[in-house]
């Protein structure tokens, strides 16, 4: 079997917390934010691997992303992907999810015919969850998004997906594109010698040309949203501390609770 | 930028034979859009068996199309996809809203890539700026940062809301709107390479955290199941509902994945939130800073979500509960 994984190297969610717009570029400070592999891309990864273990084949993994993500992709690598291709130039720079879906479905082509091609359901930095939907449709092949259970009987897929409180079942064949939810699996530390293996491991970097595309129809000029001012939404309020014994303090929330209208 | 022309459409949701609240809230957002430049409403409905239009009417809409057709009875995204992008096409509206569930994100990037349109995630706000350009406010980075979408060149401009993102409108006083049937005979020529065999959902029981006037959230902080059974007794007295942060989700103390408060979760705004063991991270705090009045309890004297509180307390959850227990008990007694 035939797998790809759309990865997307976003900024450690962990740290967002730390990042702050420049109030007079208007830009966005997010320097020395460490690079990761999207958390949700990590469970695609993880369940291609695990197919391509029962079934055998290949899993290759495909990024559009600056030239820097080369070293976080190498992750994906050393987690058992086999090989790696890195879409990067800067005519994709700006991309919104329509076009990134087109650009990586355009370098999926030009690789081969995949059986499966997996993706997050979600990317943390933007966070639209619109990729694998849009993949899908660029591909021509069905999709499904928030995926959080795969099995194969006799060449069907049976696939559940994640609703609000609650799933639905579907039945699908290949190909299919589906974006996976965490809950689906739970990926595999990085092994030491996955580690060394990533370093000979084909790692292929397209750009424009290689990808025969048109300038205009990539990054921001191809994309039909465009991206207006940034701002911070204001969370900041000033606070007043409870303190004393615990038994004056419960006391004191007593009294913020009356006067909200509570408890009445 | 000259004024924007065309409907303002809204693509319902419905859950166990009822319209999902997240249908009239985005009713309530069109209306409010349409208002500006005279522009009509109109809602679409997609099932088998369905019958909305005077529901949607009564909530303000110009216009129900109703997508009556058995091989629309249970969503799926391919063929819910087809029939939209058909319906789209024949009318050409300006603006379509969509729910930001799990299927109505999934249906909104199918159908605006069959369009070749743009789609914002998430919107937070939407607005006609002085230009009347259709402003989307769209969260990223957990929604630390809110950035501004414009759709310029293509039609139509398609936004997604998360439920509970905005407030469901009165019914009107007087309300106009029509029904209009349409047909799913796109389907006719399209044949499905999926399945959708059933839907499974529970109706979680309790007060959802969206209705309850007080909101106990609890965070890693917590610390066990223990403790978590007294934060469910606490808020059982208060007559409120509890919540929780992701990591005390992981650890499996809470009532499930419906409590969850956040970007991956619910946005609250009771009257009165009350934090224990919760550190203030973004993600976090985006699902409740509307809240009326924000308590915090944090043994850490400079947590960040101090900075995010109207009332901060310096304690250890697992001493102070207990107290405050037996506190609104006694406070509740004397008012008897
Ligand atoms: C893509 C993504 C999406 C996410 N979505 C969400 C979301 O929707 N909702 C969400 O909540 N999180 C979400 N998270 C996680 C989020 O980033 C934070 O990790 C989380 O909100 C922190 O939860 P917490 O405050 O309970 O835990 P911690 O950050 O671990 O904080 C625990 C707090 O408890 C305090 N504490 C410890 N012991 C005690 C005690 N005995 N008494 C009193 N105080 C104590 C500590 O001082 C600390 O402040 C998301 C993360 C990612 C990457
Ligand atoms: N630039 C990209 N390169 C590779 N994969 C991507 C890219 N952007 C998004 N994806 C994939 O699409 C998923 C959903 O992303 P998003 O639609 O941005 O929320 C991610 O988890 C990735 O698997």
């Amino acid at each position: 079997m035939n797998i790809a994984v759309c990865v997307k190297p976003v900024p450690d969610p962990k740290s967002y917390d730390k990042i702050t717009i420049n109030p007079e570029t208007k830009l966005l400070e997010r320097n020395k934010i460490p690079m990761v592999i999207n958390p949700t891309d990590k469970h695609a990864i993880e369940a291609a691997i695990q197919l391509k273990e029962l079934y055998g084949g290949k899993v290759i993994l495909i990024s559009m992303a600056p030239p820097g993500a080369k070293e976080v992709l190498k992750d994906g690598l050393a987690m058992g992907v086999d090989e790696a291709y890195l879409l990067s130039d800067r005519f994709f720079a700006g991309a919104d999810t329509f076009v990134t879906a087109k650009t990586l479905a355009t370098g999926l082509k030009k690789i081969e015919n995949f059986d499966l091609v997996f993706a997050g359901s979600e990317s943390a930095d933007g966070g639209t969850s619109h990729v694998p939907s849009q993949l899908g449709e660029m591909l021509g092949i069905p999709h499904l998004n928030h995926v959080m259970a795969l099995v194969m009987e006799d060449g069907i897929l049976k696939i559940k997906t994640k609703i609000e409180n609650g799933y639905m079942d579907y039945e699908g064949r290949l190909p299919m594109v589906l974006g996976v939810v965490r809950e689906i699996n739970t990926p595999r530390y990085i092994p030491l010698m996955g580690v060394i293996q990533a370093q000979g491991k084909p790692f292929t970097v397209w750009g424009l040309n290689d990808l025969q595309l048109d300038p205009a129809v990539v990054g921001l000029a191809g994309s039909p949203t465009k991206p207006g001012s940034l701002h911070t939404p204001p969370l900041g309020r000033k606070v007043e501390m409870l303190d004393g014994e615990l038994e004056k303090v419960a006391e004191k929330i007593i009294v913020v609770l009356h006067s909200a209208g509570l408890l009445s | 930028m000259e004024k924007q022309h065309g409907e303002v459409w809204i693509i319902t949701e419905q859950a166990k034979g009822r319209l999902n609240e997240v249908s009239f809230e985005l009713l309530g957002k069109a209306r409010e859009l349409a208002a500006k430049d005279g522009l009509p409403v109109s809602a679409v409905v997609m099932g088998s068996g369905i019958d909305f239009g005077n529901e949607l009417i009564a909530y303000g809409a110009d216009r129900v199309f109703l997508i009556d057709d058995p091989r629309l009875a249970l969503y799926q995204n391919d063929n819910y996809a087809v029939v939209l992008e058909n319906l789209i096409r024949k009318y050409s509206p300006a603006i379509v809203l969509f729910s930001a569930s799990y299927c109505g994100s999934e249906l909104s990037a199918t159908v605006a890539a069959k369009l070749e349109t743009g789609l914002a995630a998430h919107c937070v706000d939407l607005y006609f700026n002085e230009q009347a350009e259709f402003v989307q406010v769209v969260p990223a980075f957990g929604g630390r940062v809110l950035g501004d979408i414009l759709c310029p060149h293509t039609r139509p401009q398609i936004a997604s809301v998360k439920p509970g993102m905005f407030k469901k409108p009165e019914k009107e006083s007087e309300p106009h709107g029509v029904i209009m049937e349409e047909s799913a005979a796109v389907l006719d020529h399209y044949e499905s390479p999926l399945k959708a065999l059933r839907v499974v959902q529970e109706q979680p029981v309790g007060l959802p955290l969206e209705e309850a006037e007080i909101v106990l959230a609890g965070g890693w902080g917590v610390g066990s199941a223990e403790v978590w059974q007294s934060l469910e007794e606490l808020g059982r007295e208060l007559n409120g509902a509890v919540g929780c942060t992701r990591p005390a989700l992981d650890e499996g103390w809470t009532k499930g994945e419906h409590t969850l408060i956040g970007v991956s979760g619910k946005t609250v705004r009771p009257k009165v939130y009350i934090g224990f063991g919760v550190s203030g991270a973004t993600h976090h705090v985006v699902g409740m800073k509307d809240s009326g009045v924000v308590i915090n309890i944090n043994n850490n004297p400079e947590e960040t979500v101090f900075q995010v509180s109207d009332y901060g307390v310096v304690a250890d959850v697992k001493d102070l509960l207990p107290v405050l227990l037996k506190k609104i008990r006694k406070a509740k007694e004397d008012r008897q």
